[in-house]
């Protein structure tokens, strides 16, 4: 379903994604775990077509994300790491701009939206603007936004960030359901191991732009010797905290952060 | 098709429920038609031109739409900010759709400020020579605005951040406006001048409103209309090329 081959991506001296090479089969629901700046989100954007690769292959459901954007669009959804709503919109709305975008029929759209909401506790606040919710709400509606079409790949970036438990056990029970019921393939990012060890089928550990380990959990353990999928991460990863550049969007939402005072 | 709806609907909604901002944005063309119009008058009405309010208030409505309609395609940069271009930017749909979508609603939205802004010049005083070539004037209203909706989001895809806001807005926007014949009229100007005039899209638009609100034109109907097309087609290419090219 998913085919990477020595996937590059150079920003100037500096190597964001290193020479990864790994297949996720049709069905599978395979974790990128790794520090932060490891190169996670780099590899997703890769991925769903918003950046080019530097060198290296990539085969979405058969199809070049290069060379043919537009049909890979059409197999996949997406839950960001960082928020995409439109916030001068309402909850509701924000579902239906989605719903239309992937051409999700009116009918289906109206119940898919109702019962999404309602699963995710956002229904009473359904015309309520986005930007007086709060981020646990957002990110609520954001995840429901994502789940509102069924895609072939679903891809979570850190879905559960600022999560509280009963959403996180809401989401991960209905894309366990999405994925037995109609096989779809789910490439997702955490940090959290306990939920990559619980969701998992196979596990892919990524470091300083490398694929430092891959196997399933318990093939993780066993290579570095360890109790648990945290020590067996630690392992691999060593314990040093990671710094990360922030970009111009960064920069930027500081800056407003400074003008809404 | 339903995509490019949406798009164009959101554009609205989104102006329709920013009240403060649509207030503010009358206030510069106000300064322009009120203070100018009423402050050169009498040197214009001197010299023979008649009256500079009368003179005025079409390049006016042309400036609010050139303002309006580029900053909502420079408003990309604001949707990058805050990650909804993101979610445009992976759908299933043509980016050139999504981009079609984006600056029809900015363009619709344009026109919307410059009938509010041909409403307040009626109001100072400003009276149409011929109410019959009023809907002509929406013409020329709804092309300006698509002409500058396209080169609009042709910078705002360029664009990384606001840096470069500054630049734009100095070097491109407010030229744009002065050298169009908005303020004065553009015979027996300087060579250099006239020739800059010539190649400012908006001097197209400014004299169509012009033709179709006061009857006097410089360069006539057809070239107005030929020109103003032909840069709308375009700049909307360009822009979803640009767009089509973004990365994140």
């Amino acid at each position: 379903m998913i085919r990477v081959q020595s996937l590059t991506k150079t920003y100037g001296e500096f190597t964001a994604v290193n020479d990864i090479s790994f297949a996720v089969e049709r069905g599978e629901i395979f974790a990128f775990l790794g520090p932060n700046g490891a190169g996670k989100t780099t590899t997703i954007k890769m991925l769903t077509t918003l950046l080019k690769p530097t060198r290296g292959a990539v085969e979405i459901d058969g199809l070049d994300p290069v060379t043919h954007p537009h049909q890979a669009r059409r197999c996949f959804g997406i839950v960001f790491q960082d928020p995409s709503l439109d916030a001068e919109l309402t909850a509701y709305e924000n579902m239906e701009l989605h719903g239309v975008l992937y051409h999700v029929p009116r009918k289906v759209r109206t119940e898919r939206i109702e019962a999404l909401l309602k699963l995710f506790e956002l229904w009473e606040r359904r015309d309520k603007y986005v930007k007086e919710f709060s981020g646990g709400m957002k990110r609520r509606l954001e995840i429901a936004r994502g789940l509102l079409h069924t895609p072939k790949i679903l891809f979570l970036d850190e879905p559960t960030l600022g999560l509280d438990p009963q959403s996180r056990n809401q989401l991960w029970t209905h894309v366990r359901h999405l994925n037995e019921t109609e096989s779809v393939t789910v490439f997702l990012t955490t940090h959290y191991m306990d939920e990559a060890e619980r969701v998992a089928h196979r596990i892919a550990i990524i470091d300083h732009g490398r694929i430092v380990a891959q196997g399933t959990p318990t093939e993780l353990k066993e290579q570095t010797k360890s109790e648990s999928l945290e020590a067996a991460f630690l392992a691999l990863t060593g314990s040093s905290i990671r710094e990360e550049k922030s970009g111009s969007v960064d920069q930027m939402r500081q800056i407003v952060k400074m003008w809404r005072r | 098709m339903s995509a490019i709806y949406i798009l164009w609907l959101r554009e609205l909604k989104r102006y329709s429920r920013s009240r403060a901002q649509i207030i503010a944005s009358l206030g510069q063309p106000l300064l322009y038609l009120l203070v100018l119009g009423f402050g050169l008058g009498p040197v214009f009405q001197q010299s023979g031109h008649g009256s500079y309010l009368q003179f005025v208030a079409p390049g006016v409505v042309g400036m609010s739409i050139l303002f309006t309609s580029i900053f909502s395609g420079i408003g990309l940069l604001w949707d990058r900010q805050f990650g909804f271009l993101k979610e445009t930017l992976v759908a299933p749909v043509p980016r050139t759709t999504v981009m079609i979508g984006r600056t029809l609603g900015g363009a619709t939205v344009a026109t919307i400020q410059g009938t509010l802004i041909f409403t307040v010049c009626l109001i100072a005083g400003f009276r149409p020579v011929h109410w019959a070539s009023v809907p002509l004037a929406f013409l020329f209203m709804l092309l300006t605005a698509i002409v500058f909706g396209g080169l609009g989001t042709a910078i705002g895809s360029l664009l990384q951040d606001m840096q470069g806001f500054q630049l734009i807005m100095n070097f491109m926007v407010m030229p744009i406006f002065f050298l169009s014949g908005a303020l004065f009229p553009l015979t027996n100007l300087p060579k250099i001048l006239s020739a800059v005039t010539k190649i400012d899209p908006l001097s197209y638009g400014v004299d169509g409103l012009r033709g179709a609100l006061i009857g006097i034109s410089h360069y006539g109907l057809m070239t107005n209309l030929s020109v103003l097309s032909l840069v709308a087609i375009l700049f909307v290419a360009l822009g979803g090329y640009c767009f089509s090219k973004i990365q994140l």
